[in-house]
């Protein structure tokens, strides 16, 4: 499997390591009223699409930027990728 | 024509006999040059078996090479290079290949039938594996394993190119001359060890020439080519995501040799050209498999490549015109009504019977159900075959192959010469690669009749290799099996190690027949990597003993080896355990010394495996707020700080100091075991969940070595060897302070007051390559106190009677408040963790305390279980367990840290630990988690 870091070029995967799901970037407001069930959400339900799936990728053998996957499950066509923290600023 | 050099002799024994081979030789053809029929027996009747292929589809020719004491079963004979010196046995008999005793389990066919394992041996139960399943495992079975480590070594390599040619026949071999020509990176791979494939097989010519010779000069081309590989001898066994290829490189046959047998090669491709080729079906009659009887091509093979006759009276079977290729003396051609209902022949065919009754005395019998194309490789990334009619077999579906993937030649069902190479050309033309040449040659077109079984009342083989029939796929469907899926593991058609090559389609088309369906109707399976067997050394390389993982050594390495220790594998690190002087009779000598020297005086410890990251910038504290439960930006300058750090389900993760150097630059300290992690965990923080934050990190444990020195004389050690110009009296450096500084004369180091011994202590660092020096430098200085070095025994000795939790109480199960540290979680400031760790389940009162026996000679093992009583031991009796467990050699008995149910509010009580794995039961009193200095005064001096 290959990743085409943005920053980097194509690497192979062994370099990454997986995380799961891209959203656990939305960590929940913890002052919110309803924070222990928004936390309880974040922290344990996810989605099994199958077809496109964003997921986190660390670049820990090379450059160890957070990556945000999109693969496709049926596939494993790997869509786009983009660094975590470039969406995490446009979103903040 | 013939491939083989005559002047060229090779000495090679076969079931301890010496016979004479020649280089260009296989096994397999230097045994039919020695007129040697029965190679090997059958995997569940013990059926006499010879040579049915030529290549590495064989199902029946299996072997054993042997070397001064190690052996590799299971090797096909086809695809051994001969050579000198070579020791190959049959293997799977009893007795002797050709009286093997266990060819009783022929006359015992009836009880083997398809799903026998289900249906016989049931009863009684507990035969099942003390008498059947021995029995069955010695009578069936490919070979037996090795029970040594494996003598041969093994290499990996990488390799990257513009066009990946699997398959170097006359397809292969034009495409890749193309893509050479056109300039591209080029890789061709093929199993053989000559390239041509089916052209050296053949009697044909290509442009007027010898297709060998035609072979031959286009190899020499693409060899002297500097952007084309040649690869003979490769396997490409797989197809991986995104233009990733798994080959094996054969470099010998021989065993026990130093250098690599087996190179296992990652392909990144960007374009792949299968040329495969295709594989001739067998034909299913009545005793089909006896040695003599041969594939067709194979026949061919054996006779034009290798010049081996295999006979002057032979007879051939055929439903199609190329099996007629093939010189027979007589001629059965389905398509004008023969056919072979049996033969004759225990250790090698001497008559068939034919469908009119007539019995030929036969010295061979070859036979061809048409062709195969290697589809294979199209089915890695979930292709499906389509059924072809005219054709008769299924062809690549063109819809559904991995991106990137051409197919062509016979392997996309170009079957005559002139076919194959003009498909190359096209394909190639797709790739925008032009035609470097358009070579002709013979353009016989497909004449083939589907013809898959003659039906009798005995025994006619589909699958060889696993010994499975006609009869029993039938009955299988017989039984209510009609899914393909469920028939292949009902009745294991295709599931050897030959993974069917010669059977799945012929196995489909009976079961298509039985069920009165076609065979688009039955489906089919498809295939999985790898192509051919690839060995499991392979996979691992070099990767193996000593270098199956890194190796990191501490600073204090050497001079820790000198000192006679004994080290201990934490993660990839080996940190010293203990280090026994003259005298010592076991372990706990020295730790106890290392530990009461220690408390006494002073000892030194190694401590660099810690995870050290470097966090910087103008919201360091506020960044650590985040990732810690306690709140890090009040911490004054020049103070370090003890904290925890939470996963955001609340559960514990890791803990530490955090050091504050400047205003904007902390030290944060991990344990060994989680220093990945935590890094990996604390970049996430900061990238993904606080981008916002002016905050970098970067990892330094491998750029400081750290030693802790700790003891009553700590301080005056370190003055000897701290600069004079630094102050590090108790209360211009108390406790918990930290602080650059030099030592020995002006090398940069810094200093911080931290103890996890209980003891005054400090850990000092200096720049990696100066550690070595450094313990050499601290030992000398301590030998005025008789300074001990100490391990990692000594030093979960003293924290256990510190009561400090480590990974056997951060143990991926534990909150805050379990260890004691709720306290620690501030109310005022957000962290990861703390919402989810409010949840009402995880604040069940467990909390962390110490134990010590009621018997003091007793001794504690930490996994015990806590029960109020004796009796009935159970998840409801369970009051908690055991973490930790040293003899305290200070207070002369055993200490414990455990969990238990009520914490504190318990001290005082007194309960039993029940190990039942060491079968141990104690009675142990709940005490405070603080055996030694309990109000720490010792560490504040």
């Amino acid at each position: 499997m290959i990743i085409n870091h943005p920053l980097l070029g194509p690497r192979d995967a062994s370099e990454f390591v997986h995380m799961g799901d891209a959203s656990l970037m939305h960590r929940p407001d913890p002052k919110s009223e309803t924070a222990a069930d928004d936390f309880y959400r974040y922290q344990y339900l996810r989605d099994n699409p199958a077809g496109l799936y964003a997921e986190l990728w660390f670049h820990e053998q090379g450059d160890r930027s957070w990556l945000v996957v999109t693969r496709n499950t049926l596939t494993h066509e790997i869509i786009d990728v983009q660094l975590a923290r470039h969406i995490a600023r446009q979103k903040s | 024509m013939s491939l083989v050099d005559f002047d060229a002799p090779i000495n090679f024994k076969f079931n301890g006999k010496a016979l004479q081979g020649f280089d260009g030789d296989t096994l397999a053809s230097a045994l039919l040059r020695n007129g040697v029929k029965v190679v090997a027996r059958s995997f569940k009747y013990h059926r006499p078996r010879g040579i049915m292929a030529a290549g590495s589809e064989e199902p029946n020719a299996l072997v054993e090479i042997h070397a001064s004491g190690v052996c590799e079963p299971n090797r096909r004979a086809t695809t051994i290079k001969l050579f000198e010196g070579l020791d190959a046995r049959s293997q799977n008999f009893v007795g002797s290949v050709d009286r093997d005793l266990l060819a009783i389990n022929d006359l015992l066919s009836p009880f083997f039938a398809a799903g026998f394992y289900y249906k016989t041996f049931m009863w009684p139960r507990a035969f099942w594996e003390k008498l059947y399943e021995p029995i069955i495992r010695r009578a069936a079975g490919l070979g037996s394993i090795m029970k040594t480590p494996d003598p041969d070594s093994y290499d990996k390599g990488f390799l990257h190119c513009d066009v990946l040619i699997i398959g170097g026949g006359p397809a292969g071999l034009l495409a890749a001359l193309n893509a050479g020509e056109a300039g591209k990176q080029v890789i061709l791979c093929d199993e053989d060890f000559i390239l041509g494939g089916r052209l050296l097989s053949e009697d044909i010519d290509v442009d007027g020439t010898p297709a060998a010779d035609w072979a031959k000069l286009t190899a020499h081309r693409l060899m002297m080519m500097p952007n084309v590989r040649v690869m003979k001898r490769t396997t490409v066994y797989g197809v991986y995501d995104h233009g990733i290829y798994g080959a094996l490189e054969t470099r010998r046959d021989a065993i026990g040799l130093k250098t690599p047998r087996h190179i296992l090669w990652r392909i990144y491709a960007k374009t792949s050209i299968l040329a495969a080729g295709a594989t001739e079906r067998p034909i299913a009659f009545e005793n089909n498999d006896r040695p003599g009887i041969m594939l067709a091509g194979a026949a061919r093979t054996y006779a034009n490549r290798f010049g081996v006759t295999l006979g002057d009276n032979a007879a051939l079977l055929t439903n199609n015109d190329d099996g007629l290729r093939t010189s027979a003396r007589h001629v059965l051609d389905v398509r004008g009504g023969e056919s072979v209902v049996n033969t004759k022949g225990r250790s090698g065919v001497k008559s068939v019977t034919l469908n009119s009754g007539q019995s030929l005395p036969v010295d061979g019998l070859y036979m061809s159900g048409g062709w195969n194309p290697n589809v294979h490789l199209t089915c890695h990334k979930r292709g499906r075959p389509k059924w072809d009619d005219v054709l008769s077999c299924f062809l690549p579906d063109a819809g559904n192959l991995p991106a990137d993937m051409k197919v062509i030649g016979s392997a996309n069902g170009a079957f005559s010469t002139q076919a194959v190479f003009d498909s190359a050309n096209a394909a190639c033309k797709t790739l925008g690669i032009k035609a470097a040449m358009r070579p002709k040659s013979e353009d016989a077109p497909v004449k083939v009749t589907a013809f898959w079984h003659v039906k009798t009342k005995g025994r006619a083989w589909v699958d060889f290799q696993n010994d499975v029939t006609a009869k029993d796929i039938a009955l299988a469907h017989q039984e209510g099996f009609s899914s393909v899926e469920h028939v292949k593991r009902y009745t294991t058609l295709g599931m050897a190690t030959d993974q069917g090559k010669t059977s799945n389609v012929l196995g489909l088309a009976v079961l298509a027949q039985a069920s009165g369906r076609t065979i688009p109707e039955t489906g089919t399976t498809i295939f999985r990597p790898p192509y051919t067997p690839v060995p499991i050394g392979a996979f691992a390389g070099a990767h193996r003993g000593t270098h199956f993982k890194p190796t990191r050594l501490t600073p204090s390495h050497k001079y820790s080896a000198e000192q006679g220790a004994t080290f201990v594998d934490t993660g990839y690190w080996k940190r010293a355990q203990w280090i026994a002087r003259p005298g010592e009779k076991g372990w706990r000598d020295s730790v106890d010394r290392e530990v009461l020297t220690t408390r006494g005086s002073v000892g030194i410890c190694d401590v660099s495996t810690l995870g050290k990251i470097d966090v910087q910038g103008k919201d360091a504290g506020k960044f650590l707020n985040k990732v810690y439960v306690n709140t890090f930006s009040t911490l004054k300058v020049g103070r370090c700080r003890y904290g925890l750090m939470l996963r955001e389900d609340g559960i514990a993760m890791d803990d530490g100091t955090s050091a504050r150097l400047s205003k904007t630059h902390y030290i944060t300290t991990t344990t060994t075991a989680k220093a990945g992690p935590v890094y990996r965990h604390m970049e996430f923080c900061r990238q993904v969940l606080f981008p916002e934050m002016d905050v970098h990190l970067i990892s330094t444990t491998d750029q400081w070595a750290q030693y802790s020195v700790a003891g009553p004389n700590a301080r005056k050690l370190l003055e000897k060897i701290v600069d004079p110009n630094f102050d590090i009296s108790n209360e211009a450096f108390p406790y918990m302070a930290c602080g650059q500084i030099t030592v020995c004369g002006g090398t940069r180091a810094r200093l911080f007051r931290l103890s996890f011994s209980g003891e005054l202590a400090y850990e000092i660092s200096v720049p990696a390559r100066y550690g070595d020096a450094l313990i050499r430098a601290l030992m000398s200085a301590g030998e005025e106190y008789g300074a001990a070095l100490y391990g990692t025994e000594a030093l979960g000795v003293m924290r256990i009677e510190k009561g400090h939790a480590a990974g056997n109480e951060l143990d991926g199960r534990t909150t805050a408040a379990h260890l004691g540290l709720g306290g620690f979680v501030s109310g005022k400031k957000d962290c990861i963790g703390k919402v989810l760790s409010a949840r009402e389940g995880l604040n069940d009162g467990v909390a962390l305390v110490g134990f010590i026996a009621d018997n003091p000679k007793d001794t504690l093992h930490n996994g015990a279980h806590f029960s109020a009583e004796l009796g009935k031991a159970g998840p409801n009796e369970d009051l908690g367990h055991m973490s930790s467990v040293a003899y305290s050699p200070e207070l002369k008995h055993w200490v414990g840290l455990g969990f238990i149910a009520g914490g504190k509010s318990r001290i005082g009580e007194t309960v039993y630990a029940r190990d039942f794995v060491r079968n141990h039961h104690v009675k142990v009193k709940i005490v405070s988690p603080h055996f030694v200095d309990p109000d720490g005064e010792r560490l504040r001096g």
